[in-house]
C-alpha cells in the first residue's frame, strides 16, 4: 500500500512531478509490479488550429472535487486489484505546455493498473467538477463537454447521473 | 426550508452570483430549478429548459427527482470539461 498519510486526490494550482509521484505511489512497496500513469497537458489548439489558445482558466467546486475523485478512486479499488491510486489536478491559470492532471495507479501485474487508470480518466472526464475557459484571439470561451467522453464513460457500464433530464449536450 | 444554491462557470457567470441563499417550500431539485427559472432574466436564460445543466445535491451530482432537505446545497452547473 502507499505511504498511509499520503492523500489520494489533490486540487492545486502548482505544478507536480511524476517521478515524485510514482516514487510515493509505490513507497517501496516489493508487492507492486506495475505503475501505469496518465498526464493531461494543456495544448495550444482547438480542432488543429496551432496557436488559438494563449491560456486556460481552470474553475472547480471546491468540496465536491475532492469528494466526488475519492469516490471514483473507491469505484476503481471495488473494480480493480490495484493497490493504490493518485490523483492530481491543478486549477487556475495555466497556460500550453503546462501540466494539468496526473492519474498514477500501482498493481502487481500491468493490465489492472492500465485498466484502472484509463477508468479514472473517463471517469474524471465526465463527473469531476471542473470547467475550462480558454483565452482565444476572439476572446475568452468556456470549452464545451465533448459527447466522446461520455461514450468513453459508457463503455465501462457507468451510465452517465442525469444526462437523461438534461439533453441536450 | 432554508437551501445554498450555488453556480458555476458560464452559469456562475450570467446570473452574476457564485451562491445565494434561498427560501423555498418546493421538494425536488427540478422543482427548485422551475422556481428560479420563474425569476425570469438570467436565472431564466442559463437555467432554461433544453439546455444541458447539471445538478449536485450536497456535493454529489443527482437526478432532478432528487429531494431537497433543509439547510441543503444545491448547486447547478454546465456539463463539466476538466482532465
Amino acid at each position: 500500500m502507499p505511504a498511509r498519510d499520503m492523500p489520494r486526490v489533490s486540487i492545486q494550482t502548482a505544478d507536480f512531478d511524476l517521478s515524485t509521484e510514482v516514487a510515493a505511489l509505490r513507497a517501496q512497496d516489493p508487492r507492486v509490479g506495475a505503475v501505469c500513469s496518465f498526464i493531461g497537458i494543456v495544448r495550444d489548439r482547438t480542432a488543429g488550429e496551432p496557436g488559438q489558445i494563449s491560456s486556460m482558466e481552470l474553475e472547480h467546486y471546491p468540496g465536491m472535487t475532492e469528494k466526488s475523485i475519492e469516490a471514483m478512486i473507491d469505484a476503481a479499488q471495488q473494480r480493480f486489484d490495484i493497490f493504490g491510486a493518485r490523483v492530481i489536478h491543478r486549477v487556475g491559470l495555466l497556460a500550453p505546455l503546462d501540466q494539468i492532471v496526473m492519474v498514477a495507479v500501482s498493481s502487481a501485474h500491468r493490465g489492472e493498473s492500465f485498466q484502472a487508470c484509463e477508468f479514472l480518466m473517463d471517469y474524471l472526464k465526465t463527473q469531476a467538477p471542473f470547467w475550462k475557459k480558454e483565452q482565444t484571439p476572439s476572446g475568452a470561451h468556456w470549452v464545451d463537454a465533448r459527447v466522446s467522453d461520455d461514450a468513453a464513460l459508457a463503455k465501462w457500464g457507468i451510465a452517465l447521473e442525469n444526462t437523461s433530464f438534461n439533453a441536450p449536450d | 426550508m432554508k437551501v445554498t444554491v450555488k453556480y458555476f462557470a458560464s452559469i456562475r457567470e450570467a446570473i452574476g452570483l457564485a451562491s445565494e441563499q434561498r427560501d423555498t417550500q418546493v421538494i425536488t431539485l427540478g422543482a427548485l430549478r422551475d422556481e428560479l427559472i420563474a425569476l425570469g432574466g438570467a436565472h431564466a436564460d442559463s437555467l432554461a429548459r433544453g439546455k444541458a445543466v447539471r445538478l449536485a445535491l450536497n456535493q454529489v451530482m443527482c437526478q432532478e427527482s432528487a429531494e431537497l432537505g433543509e439547510g441543503a446545497e444545491v448547486a447547478f452547473f454546465p456539463p463539466v470539461t476538466g482532465g
